[in-house]
């Protein structure tokens, strides 16, 4: 909302000495925020000139400048010696525009002028070999709007509208300053200047005058008859009539340059009066010209089929749900939100209806949305406008009819419905204190309660307020101690630490996913953050088949981009997506992870259901909420391209394999204290023989897969642009930390001596090492640990075959191993692996 | 024993037959310990040192075969010879183990030095990992509140739109609720319109309902997460961001306590000194409502550094988040008695928390996943 602060002192007898800056700051902390200050930062002899003379002289540069002589009245000095073809008292001045001539007005900046625009103060200085003593200004220069008339540069102003002399500033209102204000929706009262000038007195503490009051409210019946048909959408409805107006007034300066500060154009004397009494009162109003007008204003909701042409000359097709105004030609004008083309104030308009109405907000606030037609009479209507003022809005549009453009006012005028009532509100006087926590006696509430509008009755322990018809949003009384507060001061609010009584720190799942970001980073992956929206071509690029789960997304209704229609369903998409930017980006090594969410769909989707706000839902209804939403667990992805260890001085490097991948991700499991084992799987994007699904063992969820790590599909890597071969792997986060025991493994070791037993097998190539492993491990309660430490193909290996080769630590919990011990343990793992995989000893 | 084929074979004596023997003449003792002494002292390596050792001290030096010839003394000049030759090996044994020592020394430090290596050369062979700064603060502001006995809460980002608006005091009608802000999940109809009854959520607001819903108070939870809202992406948008918010409910809390808690937040994040002001304004959830501006943590409204400050545009206070007292209407909806309990709610974002302090210009580079951007912070902030 901009207020024009010469406007606003009009209003409110603010003291002379309140700067600009100071009631934007007062303003501020009651709720209306200055955005900036617009205009006034031009001071000194900024001074209206004519030219007198004007010598083109062409420069080294290819510039051509002007030295001209400029009459500025009082201002003038002697004429110099270089003087172009002139010796009366002037100015010399050095112009680089072109756009004025001789005999034209202009704004010339002496010296000594500060300009804002410029944040500069024009001094006499040579230039181009002469002394310019001062600018000839632009509009830009001057802090002024451009239009196209001034485009070229040079305000040339109005021949005859001003003598050489005359004190710029106060001729174009240039002293005059603006504040923006930031209207929150709650205050609507404040998008006019009675509301602005009210808050200013209550925040200067001043008396106020409300400019509602000032008006006189015809009397009897009168107007323009008038049917409400929908009482809801249009609880009251006024109307007065002038005649007889001259629709060749032109709008006075005072009046629309008022206007031009608040944001708005001047169009017509009539249109400019209509608005002017929107921004003065809050009362968006609208203007017919009553010889368009056939028969009764009908406020009414439409008819199928009909069709408005809108004042910005748009043909509408309108819905049921729109609530318009006809006559008995049809629709003239949407309600609330934007008049009809049909019944418009033109150039020969001399009688006007005058239409004033308290519009149902959310009706308003649906049709402007609807019709994507904001407007400023919307802004305010959907926000909420005072019900009581239609009447006393179209009497003043018609008093200023009168005033300013030789209407007539038709006596009396049509006023249907009433004004809603207000619901007093009950509180104890001692509730602006105990919210705020600052001292607020009641006193002081019931008094800027009052100065509000509100009406108070107190009968000691407790207040009942009635807000006032402009106040929608007064309605709790909380929103009372809002209002107080206001007054009290929000910067006065005490500084006091609450103590509660103990929490129990972050929950299990917070404390162990931190565990994983830093175990993933001790291990050398870079943790980065991706957007989580894709599509199908995304899914495409991964080689996910057309069956696959994964394609099955969340799909949003309004997406930013139709190639990213939905939620991602893997972190994948996302992390090689980062991969490629930074290989695209020179480097050799990105080794990546992500914890993040990933989205999916429930097997049926189903509508979350909205209940009511009055109650707490049922624990049923509860459930039901959440049974519409996506299972959205936590993942963690990770790419790993390039070199997993460096190429040194001191060795080769070591590329990242499939086994990196899935070497970050047992590390994980391992953390949470997560018995996982891997097995092969055949699962896109990844290498087709490289690839392990990681699986739940022991627990309730033994058997799970809880998700894949490898190395990722050449093909895979290639679409994305990454060399070499690149580790990926993914887990579902969540069920490893519902799988992960509330209490870890305990230690358990013997202190009696080891002993060591190498045990290298042929066995044939598809059995997992894996598998011969755990049989070794489980062959004698006397293996403590099995490792192996080479997998051997070649010469002396019968094809088909390959060696595998154990470390076996045998111990005993109890005693020291025999001869024997050693040798009937080495005897069981050999037999065991014999037995279950034909292995034999190498 | 020395075997008898090399002893000199002398006559049986008698205790009265001064014999003659020249190797233990007192003098001819002397001059080979003198010999001795120098040999050990001349040998400059310990391989030298060992053929003296076997020269002068092994079984064939003078000092040993002179040793043999006191059996063929006199009893009484026997324990006399015995000694001076006793004090003379002895002698040449200290001097030798001293050499030894000495030597040792000289050609360990020798050793070591050949072994010197260029200590500067490059051990980054080892790929080192980073945490993303959005991660770690969250984690930070997380700890600031569990450290004042606060809990941390969590909700789903696709949540209900009962949640993220309705329980919020944010009515069918209300702005925030219209396409521009919010991204909708698509209808289950497949037809790719709203009417879901789901939302990305707008704020982590859900989290403060979704806390009063199963928890009873006294209820103090700190929600840090991601938000969406249908912003495209540009250097000061993103359409996901970060929030913390905080929602206290007990017996008697009032604004003070609002305020009392973000000035120690301040402090936390920022340090001694901070502290916050309050400004009226206006959400839906809380009543009274207000913004909250921290003091520049760059100049601290210093008049003599305030008006230069880029940090905070010289308004010597900056934009921190929103906040409030719970409009009682949420707390109905949630299921919490408002006639006893009332309750304090602020949130504020985290990713321009981090672009600002670490003068970060372009948002996207949160989100790009260049490793540049991330290796600098390490595992903390």
């Amino acid at each position: 909302m901009r207020v024009p602060v010469e406007w606003l002192r009009t209003l409110v007898d603010l003291p002379a000495d309140v700067t600009t800056a100071q009631l934007a700051d007062r303003l501020t902390m009651y709720d209306l925020k200055l955005e900036e200050i617009i205009g006034g930062g031009i001071s000194g002899p900024l001074t209206v000139g004519r030219v007198l003379a004007i010598s083109p002289e062409q420069q080294k540069n290819g510039k051509t400048i002007n030295w001209c002589r400029v009459d500025v009245g009082a201002q003038n000095v002697e004429s110099v010696l270089d003087a172009p073809g002139v010796d009366v008292p002037s100015r010399g001045i050095v112009c680089g525009a072109h756009n004025f001539a001789v005999g034209d007005l202009v704004v010339v900046a002496l010296p000594g002028t500060y300009l804002a625009a410029l944040d500069f103060e024009i001094g006499s200085r040579k230039t181009y070999g002469h002394v310019s003593d001062g600018m000839i200004c632009s509009t830009s220069e001057l802090g002024l709007p451009d239009d196209a008339s001034s485009a070229a540069g040079i305000l040339v102003l109005p021949a005859g509208s001003a003598e050489p002399g005359d004190d710029a500033i106060a001729l174009l209102g240039l002293g005059d300053q603006t504040l923006d204000l930031e209207v929150n929706p709650d205050r609507a009262y404040a998008l006019s200047l009675r509301g602005v000038a009210r808050d200013t007195a209550l925040a200067f503490d001043l008396p106020f005058a409300d400019p509602a009051e000032a008006v006189a409210v015809p009397a009897g019946d009168g107007g323009h008859p008038v049917r409400v048909e929908d009482p809801e959408g249009c609880p009251v409805f006024s109307t007065v009539v002038v005649t007889g107006i001259d629709p060749t007034r032109p709008t006075p300066d005072w009046l629309a340059r008022r206007l031009t500060q608040a944001g708005m154009r001047s169009i017509s004397l009539t249109v400019d009066i209509s608005n002017y009494v929107m921004l003065e009162l809050g009362q968006p109003n609208h203007c017919y010209d009553r010889a368009k007008v056939s028969g009764d204003l009908v406020v009414r909701r439409v008819a199928p089929g009909e069709r408005l042409t809108t004042l910005d000359d748009v043909e509408r097709s309108l819905t049921p749900e729109d609530l318009v105004i006809a006559d008995d030609s049809g629709v003239i004008g949407l309600a609330g939100v934007m008049g009809g083309a049909a019944t418009e104030i033109g150039p020969d308009t001399t009688d006007v209806i005058v239409e004033a109405a308290f519009w149902d907000p959310t009706t308003i606030f649906r049709g402007e949305r609807r019709h994507k037609l904001p407007s400023e009479a919307a802004k305010r209507y959907e926000r909420g406008v005072d019900p009581a003022l239609t009447l006393v809005g179209a009497a003043r549009v018609a008093e200023l009819l009168v005033e300013l453009a030789g209407g007539t006012l038709v006596p009396g005028a049509s006023h249907v419905g009433s004004v809603p009532p207000r619901v007093p509100v009950t509180f104890p006087v001692d509730l602006p204190a105990r919210v705020s926590g600052l001292d607020i006696a009641a006193d002081f509430v019931r008094d800027v309660l009052e100065r509000n509008g509100c009406t108070v009755e107190s009968d000691g322990t407790s207040f009942t307020v009635t807000p006032p018809t402009w106040r929608f949003d007064l309605n709790d009384p909380y929103d009372f101690v809002e209002e107080a507060l206001r007054s009290a001061g929000y910067e006065n609010v005490p500084s006091v630490l609450p103590t509660p009584t103990g929490g129990r720190g972050l929950s299990r799942d917070q404390e162990l996913r931190r565990r994983v970001g830093h175990v993933l980073a001790g291990a050398g992956l870079t943790e980065v953050t991706t957007l989580p929206f894709v599509g199908p071509t995304h899914f495409d690029r991964l080689g996910l088949p057309a069956d696959d789960e994964r394609r099955r997304q969340v799909l949003l209704a309004n997406p930013l981009s139709t190639e990213e229609p939905g939620l991602t369903t893997t972190l994948l998409v996302g992390l090689l997506r980062a991969a490629s930017l930074n290989v695209g980006r020179g480097h050799d090594v990105v080794e990546i992870s992500e914890v993040g969410r990933v989205f999916l769909p429930t097997e049926h989707e189903t509508a979350a259901p909205i209940y009511g706000v009055d109650a707490r839902p049922t624990p049923e209804q509860l459930a039901a909420l959440d049974a519409a939403l996506p299972y959205q667990p936590h993942h963690v992805g990770l790419v790993l391209v390039g070199e997993r260890e460096r190429s040194g001085w001191d060795g080769p490097g070591r590329p990242a394999a499939w086994s990196d991948a899935v070497a970050v991700l047992r590390r994980v499991a391992r953390v949470l204290h997560v018995d996982v084992t891997v097995r092969a799987a055949q699962v896109a994007p990844y290498h087709p023989g490289r690839c392990a699904e990681l699986v739940l063992t022991g627990g309730p969820w033994s058997g799970t897969v809880v998700g894949h790590a490898g190395e990722l599909h050449p093909a895979v890597a290639a679409e994305h642009g990454l060399p070499g071969r690149v580790g990926v792997g993914e887990i579902d986060l969540d069920r490893m930390l519902a799988a992960a025991p509330a209490i870890g493994p305990k230690p358990s070791f013997s202190a009696f001596p080891v002993a060591k037993e190498d045990l290298a097998f042929l066995v044939a190539e598809d059995v997992p090492a894996e598998s011969l492993r755990a049989a070794l491990a489980s062959a004698s309660p006397l293996v403590e640990s099995v490792r192996l430490f080479d997998v051997y193909t070649g010469d002396q290996v019968p094809e088909g075959q390959r060696s595998l080769a154990f470390s076996l630590r045998l111990r005993a919990p109890d005693r020291t191993l025999t001869d024997a011990d050693i040798k009937a343990a080495r005897e069981a793992a050999v037999q065991a692996a014999a037995a279950q995989f034909s292995a034999t000893l190498r | 024993m020395a075997p008898l084929d090399s002893c000199p074979v002398s006559a049986p004596n008698s205790d009265y037959d001064p014999v003659e023997v020249t190797p233990l003449h007192p003098d001819e003792i002397a001059r080979v310990t003198r010999e001795a002494l120098e040999a050990v002292a001349a040998a400059s390596t310990l391989a030298d040192l060992k053929q003296v050792r076997i020269d002068h001290a092994g079984d064939r030096s003078a000092l040993a075969l002179a040793n043999r010839e006191i059996g063929a003394l006199p009893p009484q000049a026997r324990k006399e010879a015995g000694q001076r030759i006793g004090q003379a090996r002895g002698e040449v044994t200290r001097a030798i183990a001293t050499r030894t020592e000495e030597l040792e020394a000289v050609e360990s430090a020798a050793r070591l030095a050949a072994e010197t290596v260029d200590v500067t050369l490059p051990t980054d062979r080892e790929v080192v990992g980073a945490r993303h700064p959005i991660t770690t603060i969250q984690e930070l502001v997380a700890d600031i509140f569990v450290a004042m006995g606060w809990e941390v809460a969590e909700g789903p980002e696709v949540e209900a739109e009962w949640l993220n608006f309705d329980a919020m005091n944010l009515g069918p009608d209300h702005p925030a609720r219209t396409m521009q802000d919010t991204f909708w999940v698509a209808a289950p109809d497949g037809s790719g319109s709203a009417g879901s009854g789901k939302v990305l959520r707008t704020h982590t607001s859900p989290v403060q309902a979704r806390s009063m819903l199963t928890r009873t108070p006294p209820i103090y939870v700190v929600c840090p997460g991601r938000v969406y809202r249908t912003d495209e992406a540009d250097a000061t948008h993103m359409p996901v961001f970060h929030q913390v918010e905080g929602l206290a409910i007990d017996e008697g809390l009032s604004m003070a306590h609002l305020k009392g808690t973000l000035d120690h937040f301040a402090r936390a994040v920022y340090g001694d000194g901070m502290t916050t002001r309050f400004r009226p304004s206006y959400f839906p959830f809380t009543e009274p409502s207000a913004e909250v501006d921290l003091l520049c943590y760059v100049c601290h409204n210093d008049p003599s550094a305030v008006s230069s400050c880029r940090t905070c545009g010289g308004e010597g206070w900056i934009e921190w988040g929103g906040c409030g007292v719970v409009n009682p209407r949420v707390l109905v909806a949630c299921g919490v008695d408002p006639e006893r309990y009332s309750g304090f709610a602020f949130g504020m974002g985290l990713d321009r928390t981090v672009t600002s302090r670490y003068d970060i210009a372009d948002l996207r580079d949160l989100w790009d996943g260049d490793v540049r951007f991330t290796e600098p912070f390490g595992v903390g902030l």
